[in-house]
């Protein structure tokens, strides 16, 4: 497929690797944002062509797995009523709540339905008007526009049993918590591509400022991914930090302007806790006050509950990128992707799920 | 609500426009949720690929192993 094969060329990629491996003179620790990332790192075998001493740490850019335990078991105590229909995209479903999840309360008689986007849940809800629908409304930045539309037209057709539970988290202030640590280890960043085409490169460009990291906004496949580390790897030889593009072909300096309208409008930005991370101040969204009606917590009056994580997990250590999913006792034994103890374990994007893809020989042995 | 006919590979999928406005047929773009994200830029994406093929083309001149840049690489 055209924009796509190209970037897989493995001819290209030994080239590139040969000359990250040539400008690498002292070890470097970068940390790729996105969950999307990670999974091409790992399915391509990117980390074993870079030279001892560059290392790439994962990030906690992968929506399922920051969703809180909270909003999981909202969402089910929400399907296990008669009158909800469930709706989510699809690998929420088996995301471990305190209890249970999606799948086992589905076995039980929930209805929740898997949709591929938004716009089919407003569908279901038209069609079932005697029924009230709940979104569960996740993501970042990339998937936030598209979940607005949904609360917008909604409200445009003043539909009455539809509703959205929202868990919407942002990078910048995420990274900025991670840099502010004292146990950071990260020099470098490969931003997320497809969250910059919606928000463009501002954000980030005041984070370069801010910390003096370099920062490289990157794409998805192999080529993209080498390409900038190869432009983080030259910044760091060279002493440098500024925001640089790799991903041209579909990031601009403004990103997407009409997206980020409809953003504005539905929501706003508030505090936000992460599985695994916490609470980080003005990380997330939640709707505005005009779009109340669809708000699924004021319209069930759902109420705060805190809930802990398995204490054998490690997730909150390698979403931060201080620990690799290998280091954790329970991985590929007690936690598998059939059996997940905690989220990083179940969705494509999680880093515990991509090593377990890909990377079990080498525990193995 | 403005919607167009995308291919990826070898499915078609109705997907909302509202966000690329600019869209035409026969453009490439990013898709996410349903939803185009983005146009892609055709004349970046092959600047882009220009300069690594070139970048590749070099590195096959200076490679001594004739087996090099060939086969499984997961060994």
């Amino acid at each position: 497929m055209k924009y796509l094969s190209e970037y897989r060329d493995e001819r290209i990629a030994r080239a590139l690797a040969a000359e990250i491996a040539e400008r690498t003179t002292s070890p470097w620790v970068l940390m790729e944002i996105c969950g999307g990332q990670t999974h091409t790192i790992m399915r391509y075998g990117l980390d074993e062509l870079l030279p001892p001493g560059l290392e790439l740490v994962h990030g906690p850019g992968c929506p399922v797995c920051v969703t809180p335990l909270e909003t999981i078991d909202a969402a089910i105590e929400l399907a296990l009523r008669p009158e909800v229909i469930l709706v989510s995209y699809g690998d929420m479903l088996r995301v471990p709540g305190s209890r249970s999840d999606l799948f086992r309360a589905k076995a039980q008689g929930a209805e929740v339905r898997v949709v591929y986007s938004p716009m089919e849940a407003l569908k279901i809800a038209r069609e079932h008007p005697s029924r009230k629908v709940v979104f569960l409304a996740i993501g970042f930045e990339t998937t936030a526009p598209a979940n607005a539309m949904a609360a917008w037209q909604a409200k445009q057709e003043g539909l009455t049993n539809f509703s959205l539970l929202v868990s919407h988290v942002l990078v910048p202030p995420a990274i900025r918590g991670l840099l502010a640590s004292p146990a950071n280890r990260v020099q470098a960043f490969i931003a997320p591509g497809h969250v910059c085409t919606i928000m463009g490169c501002a954000e980030y460009e005041a984070l370069v400022r801010d910390f003096n990291v370099p920062i490289v906004v990157g794409g998805f496949e192999p080529i993209d991914l080498l390409q900038a580390v190869l432009m983080l790897v030259k910044q760091l030889e060279a002493g440098e930090a500024k925001l640089e593009n790799q991903y041209v072909r579909s990031v601009s300096y403004q990103g997407n302007l009409p997206a980020q309208q409809v953003m504005a409008q539905v929501f706003e930005v508030a505090d936000q806790k992460w599985r695994g991370l916490g609470s980080i101040p003005g990380s997330g969204l939640r709707l505005r006050e005009e779009f109340a009606a669809y708000d699924a917590t004021r319209v069930f009056s759902l109420h705060d509950i805190s809930v802990e994580e398995p204490a054998e997990c490690i997730s909150a250590q390698v979403l931060q990128g201080l620990k690799k999913p290998t280091d954790c006792s329970a991985f590929g034994t007690r936690c598998t992707p059939e059996s997940p103890m905690g989220a990083p374990m179940v969705s494509s994007e999680g880093a515990c799920a991509a090593y377990y893809r890909y990377r079990r020989r080498a525990v193995a042995s | 609500m403005r919607q167009g006919r995308v291919q990826f590979g070898g499915i078609v999928r109705v997907v909302s426009l509202d966000f690329v406005p600019e869209a035409v047929v026969d453009d490439y773009v990013m898709v996410h949720v349903g939803f185009a994200i983005s146009r892609v830029a055709a004349d970046e994406a092959e600047r882009t690929y220009k300069l690594l093929e070139e970048m590749g083309a070099l590195q096959e001149e200076l490679a001594t192993d004739p087996e090099g840049g060939t086969g499984d690489s997961t060994g």
